[in-house]
């Protein structure tokens, strides 16, 4: 349970000795509360409170780490349920399952097309990160251990689904390095699956066969000292598995229990098998309510196209507005003789704004300058889409690449007209509509 | 030490707003939880999954829509499939070619296509306007007036219009009024807040708070939808207690991701495929943030959401 500044205080030396930089106890106690400061910044705390209080201040979600290098992926560290409510920080992470159950055909038409979807969205590169590699009860360690080395060979971060410590063991063996999550232990094995993950050095996924078992089992192994965890939420059917997955969080971070402080996965092959439509609605669905890593039967451009701009969207910082990379961007197969657009680089200005030039289908180069993410009033308000930002930046990107000297302004940047024909000789320049949704009319009208 | 689930208990609930008439109606919100939350307290009324038609017929759908609709030659052919779709609670007419800057069709025209719906189908309706603000004030109240009885769905007045729309639909013909504001908890509320000084009923009203297509300003559409549920049942707001439908079809078809042809962009394979997924995906969120309908085009998009309703319930 978080303290409030008195209680803290309560636990202070309360000497006003000045050495953390607070003028007084109070001052660093309530400092503390509100997270400013961290406890260990007083030098004469004794250890007992700094105990109790790095406990109680310690954030709710705990954030875990898995995989390496390039392959290295934050989960959970949330503080809100909402993200209106501050930001959400870790975002969702998708899995393309492989199973033992599955034939070799199949598995290597799995594995050629998982690299395929791998492309860049707003600065943001999408790709199905993970990789889950299923072990069904049949198997043995040395088809098991075949098959995750396969997978390895793509390259992605592993999560091991598998429930027999001994079998775990052989396929750590062989992908431990790369910090894959073993998702194995149940009330039922996991002080051995403990042993095993401990001795990996990974990260250990739990389930139970319901939401208590679950917490029991968590519970046991936060005593056996494990708080590496991320906790399979999936349950027997989607109902049982969605109140899951909001229980677990929202325990965590609304009632201050612990024990569920931890990521989740969800599994959608287990709740949907087969029907790829109801996993993608799914994934949609536990993207936008708590799921963790989120496990799918496949991840082509139909799913990876609306998942990852949803999940782009989700993950937004509010305080942070999404940017466009500043450039010329051709449209519709335009070339140096191309008519000149330009609009500001708040991203949903240029969706908005290229998704209508696009349907125009007039050639255009679209060019977008730092106007410092805002929308076109309120950057032009705020002096970053000005005549002279504008200008300049045509001068020195356009000029040199572009031969067509026709720009398109919007609208409702009107004022700019005078300003940019002066700083820019040679330049005709256009008042386009005010809204985006008038610009297919207003450019057929004007090829007209 | 056992796991102590808290439930999240309201004292405050949605509206519900029943439409259609006759046998066939469908009731929208009702619930006192955040959605799908049905370990916090029962559903009332589960989400609702409509289908989209348009005058234009059609014109311009991908190739499943298309198959679906085979030999389909009439609106009232086209309602009827529609009405028949698995997992449809509604039939939404959308009257886009009544815009001044496309086909401008007449209102007379478009009534036309109205009644012959109308008469088509028994199911429950729900009537878009073409957007553009003038013609729809022209175009709404008409098509208010010539479905009286039927308790249909008039979708929309915006803050432009509301007069007109939310008096003919609302007072005069006693239809149910849509109220579409652009994805903002102040405008939506204000919206609710004028309509009912108009003397509409405040359970008469179902909003749609704006909407967007995954990808494309998308967290706008939570936030805005979070919040109006925050403030509905945290805070007992009841001019935010309307339930919220969603138009999704005609956001996510519309983008480049579910538009393009495959020819144009080998690599992400089939058009018909991603346009179902982009159509799915959206509806999803939506429906997760706090929609209680949505309105949707491909029959697999339709089956789809309406047995993950169905399963979440």
């Amino acid at each position: 349970m978080a303290l409030n500044g008195i209680q803290i205080f309560k636990l202070t030396p309360k000497k006003n000795c000045k050495e953390c930089g607070c003028p007084t106890c109070m001052a660093f106690s309530m400092k503390v509360a509100q997270g400013a400061m961290k406890i260990e910044q007083c030098p004469h705390m004794s250890e007992d409170a700094i105990a109790s209080l790095s406990e109680a201040t310690a954030p709710p979600m705990k954030t875990i780490k898995i995989g390496t290098g390039d392959g290295e992926f934050t989960l959970g560290g949330e503080t809100v349920l909402f993200r209106h409510e501050k930001t959400f920080v870790s975002k969702t992470r998708y899995a393309v399952a492989l199973c033992t159950c599955m034939d070799d055909a199949a598995v290597d038409a799995k594995i050629k097309e998982i690299p395929k979807v791998d492309y860049e969205r707003i600065g943001e590169r999408m790709y199905a990160e993970l990789v889950y590699v299923n072990c069904s009860e049949d198997a043995d360690a040395a088809k098991y251990t075949a098959l995750v080395e396969k997978a390895a060979g793509i390259g992605r971060t592993l999560v091991l689904g598998c429930t027999d410590p001994e079998i775990a063991k052989a396929a750590l063996a062989v992908c431990k390095d790369s910090k894959p999550v073993l998702n194995g232990a149940n009330a039922s094995n996991y002080e051995a699956m403990n042993a095993v993950a401990a001795e990996a050095g990974v990260v250990l996924g739990v389930s139970g066969k319901d939401i208590n078992e679950l917490y029991d089992t968590v519970a046991a192994l936060e005593k056996l000292g494990n708080k590496n965890l991320v906790l399979d939420v999936t349950g027997a059917d989607l109902k049982e598995t969605f109140a899951n997955a909001v229980l677990v969080r929202r325990a965590a971070l609304k009632d201050q229990d612990r024990t569920f402080g931890y990521p989740s996965i969800v599994n959608t092959v287990k709740i949907a098998k087969g029907d790829v439509h109801m996993q993608a609605a799914l994934a949609s669905l536990f993207t936008m309510k708590y799921g963790s890593i989120i496990v799918m039967e496949q991840m082509t451009y139909a799913e990876a196209l609306p998942l990852y701009g949803l999940r782009q969207n989700v993950f937004t910082d509010p305080q942070k507005p999404m940017k466009v990379e500043p450039g010329i961007y051709p449209l519709n197969g335009a070339d140096e003789n191309s008519l000149v657009v330009t609009t500001v680089d708040f991203a949903l200005t240029y969706f908005v704004v290229s998704g209508e030039l696009e349907r125009s289908g007039v050639p255009l180069n679209l060019v977008i300058n730092d106007a410092g993410g805002l929308s076109v009033l309120t950057s032009w308000a705020a002096g970053k889409f000005s005549g002279n930002s504008i200008s300049k930046f045509i001068i020195e990107n356009v000029e040199p690449k572009v031969k067509c000297r026709k720009l398109l302004i919007p609208g409702k940047v009107a004022v700019l007209k005078g300003d940019l024909e002066a700083k820019l000789p040679g330049w005709e320049i256009i008042v386009g509509p005010r809204e985006a949704v008038q610009l297919v009319k207003f450019l057929k009208d004007m090829q007209a | 030490m056992p796991f102590n689930q808290k439930p999240q208990k309201f004292n405050a609930k949605i509206n519900t707003v029943t439409i259609g008439s006759g046998d066939k109606t469908v009731a929208l919100g009702g619930n006192s939880t955040f959605p799908f939350y049905s370990f916090d307290a029962p559903t009332e009324n589960t989400a609702k999954v409509g289908v989209e038609i348009t005058d234009m017929g059609l014109e311009g759908v991908s190739e499943g829509i298309k198959a679906y609709y085979e030999g389909a030659t009439t609106m009232a052919d086209i309602a009827k499939k529609a009405a028949a779709m698995e997992g449809a609670d509604f039939v939404a007419l959308v009257l886009e070619g009544g815009d001044p800057n496309g086909e401008n069709k007449s209102v007379d025209e478009l009534i036309a296509i109205v009644k012959e719906v109308a008469d088509a189908v028994d199911c429950p309706l729900v009537v878009e306007g073409c957007k553009n603000v003038e013609k729809d004030a022209e175009l709404l109240p008409k098509v208010a007036e010539v479905l009286q009885g039927r308790n249909v769905l008039i979708l929309a007045e915006k803050e432009e219009n509301y007069k007109a729309i939310g008096a003919a639909a609302g007072l005069a013909y006693n239809q149910i009024v849509g109220a579409e504001s652009a994805v903002d908890i102040n405008l939506a509320k204000q919206l609710n807040v004028v309509t009912t000084q108009l003397g509409v009923n405040a359970q008469k009203i179902v909003m749609n708070i704006g909407s967007a297509c995954a990808g494309y300003g998308y967290e706008y559409v939570v936030s805005t939808m979070d919040r109006i549920k925050g403030a509905a049942l945290g805070q007992n707001d009841n001019m935010l207690q309307m339930p919220i439908i969603t138009p999704v079809a005609s956001e996510t078809w519309g983008v480049k991701e579910a538009s393009a042809s495959e020819a144009d962009m080998p690599e992400w394979g089939p058009q018909d495929e991603r346009g179902i997924d982009m159509e799915i995906m959206t509806a999803a969120a939506d429906l997760a943030a706090g929609s209680d309908a949505v309105i949707l085009r491909h029959p697999q998009s339709v089956a789809t959401i309406s047995k993950m309703i169905k399963a979440l319930a």
